[in-house]
């Protein structure tokens, strides 16, 4: 398509690499926090619930400095990353990936725990009587009853990836082509002399992928039959 | 087959102490609301564990706090049917009269899905959703989602209580049945004289 150019198809396949890789990662953390906070009972449970609000709250700079502390290549993380999969974060884009998780967690872990405990636990007592053990209950009713939640959280988790600027900009710098995702490039535009139409086709990228994810939110949430559809 | 309950279910600061050994055919826990009628129910299906007590159905021992003996919910053979039907929102009606009958144990099988949607009028809701149900529908549902799961006895709470008068009449003809035509051992929870006089072998008045 002439309407973008090659550079800005390149920016835009980032932007969604990273914001997949990002969710993907985020999910099962996310969904087992959720869980935790939904059903757990045990000393803690508070200050975990803020732990998981934290990059919600904090300056996006600050969390992007504490992983850069945590995962750059003398952080303990990064060195255990790199010696035991080879697998580096700073100033690639794995580690936009790793910031973007990191920023959308704490939705995710909002929408899914809603979802979890808006479950009716009388059904899983119904499953049991009917000969379902634990496992057999989660997979078979608890979990198919979450979903709206779950789907709410990786569409909101993946709207806050592709919109995470501070922390990844902190963390992995913006380097075009390697870590530089829309907003970074948006940004890049606007200190260049004469980069108003670039910013403008980028803005207007930004705005139609992000109506694309809420409608196919709402077709997901439709058609897993439950409800008015409305996810967010 | 007889029922023998002899259990303290602690539920919030209030403290049940059931003692009862009671013969076969429908068994009516007769008593008002609040009275811990469901938490007995509960206790034989597995899904409230008591403080302390034994629970016995026929020859098999569910629970027994000397001989730490506790049954999981899945392995007591029991249909339970709850006041509210609790059908599985997200599956059809044929998928849930099929969940337990599927997890049966081929011999513990004594009803197919045919026989059953036969014996309850419920042939033509089999493609539903249960939110599109009738309460009476709904109620059919659940007891057939019940007796396919190759139950040894029944556990009813209140499967009248959220009906309408016809709809009463309707399913109690179908309790009925169970009783006499598939001589089903059946625990049953109510409130309501005329229903236990109507249906029970046995009262056992419950606290008031």
């Amino acid at each position: 398509m002439g309407l973008f150019s090659p550079e800005e198809w390149q920016i835009v396949a980032l932007s969604l690499r990273v914001s997949g890789v990002a969710i993907l990662l985020a999910l099962p953390p996310a969904f087992a926090l959720a869980w935790l906070l939904a059903r757990g009972r045990f000393p803690g449970k508070v200050l975990l619930d803020a732990l998981v609000h934290l990059p919600l709250v904090l300056p996006p700079v600050v969390t992007g400095w504490m992983l850069l502390l945590a995962f750059g290549a003398n952080g303990p993380a990064g060195r255990f990353f790199a010696e035991t999969l080879g697998l580096t974060f700073m100033f690639r884009w794995t580690g936009a990936a790793l910031a973007a998780a990191v920023m959308a967690l704490p939705l995710m872990v909002r929408a899914m725990r809603l979802s979890i405990e808006a479950v009716d636990r009388r059904l899983e007592g119904a499953a049991r009587t009917l000969g379902a053990g634990p496992w057999r209950t989660f997979f078979t009713v608890t979990l198919p009853l979450t979903m709206p939640g779950v789907l709410a959280g990786l569409v909101l988790g993946f709207a806050r990836s592709i919109g995470e600027f501070g922390a990844t900009i902190t963390f992995v710098s913006n380097i075009p082509g390697e870590t530089q995702t829309l907003p970074l490039a948006i940004y890049a535009a606007l200190q260049v002399p004469g980069g108003e139409a670039a910013v403008t086709r980028l803005a207007v990228i930004s705005v139609l992928l992000s109506l694309a994810a809420l409608v196919a939110s709402e077709i997901l949430a439709r058609r897993s039959g439950r409800g008015p559809g409305h996810v967010l | 087959m007889s029922f023998e309950i002899d259990v303290a279910i602690e539920r919030g600061e209030a403290r049940i102490v059931a003692n009862y050994t009671v013969p076969k055919g429908l068994i009516a826990l007769f008593g008002p609301s609040g009275a811990g009628k469901t938490s007995i129910l509960d206790a034989v299906a597995g899904l409230l564990r008591p403080v302390r007590g034994r629970i016995a159905v026929g020859e098999t021992v569910l629970f027994d706090s000397e001989r730490r003996i506790d049954l999981p919910p899945e392995r007591r053979a029991c249909g339970y049917v709850f006041q509210d039907g609790r059908l599985f929102p997200h599956k059809s009606v044929r998928d849930n009269l099929l969940y337990g009958w599927r997890l049966a144990p081929a011999d513990q099988r004594w009803m197919g899905l045919d026989e059953a949607v036969d014996f309850l009028g419920i042939g033509h809701l089999l493609g539903r959703m249960p939110r599109t149900l009738s309460g009476g529908e709904a109620q059919r549902v659940a007891i057939g989602r019940a007796l396919l799961r190759g139950p040894k006895f029944l556990l009813m709470d209140e499967p009248l209580s959220s009906l309408d008068m016809p709809r009463r009449e309707e399913i109690m003809q179908v309790i009925l049945r169970v009783r006499d035509e598939l001589r089903l051992p059946i625990l049953y929870v109510s409130h309501d004289r005329a229903e236990v006089e109507r249906l029970a072998d046995t009262v056992i008045p419950i606290g008031g």
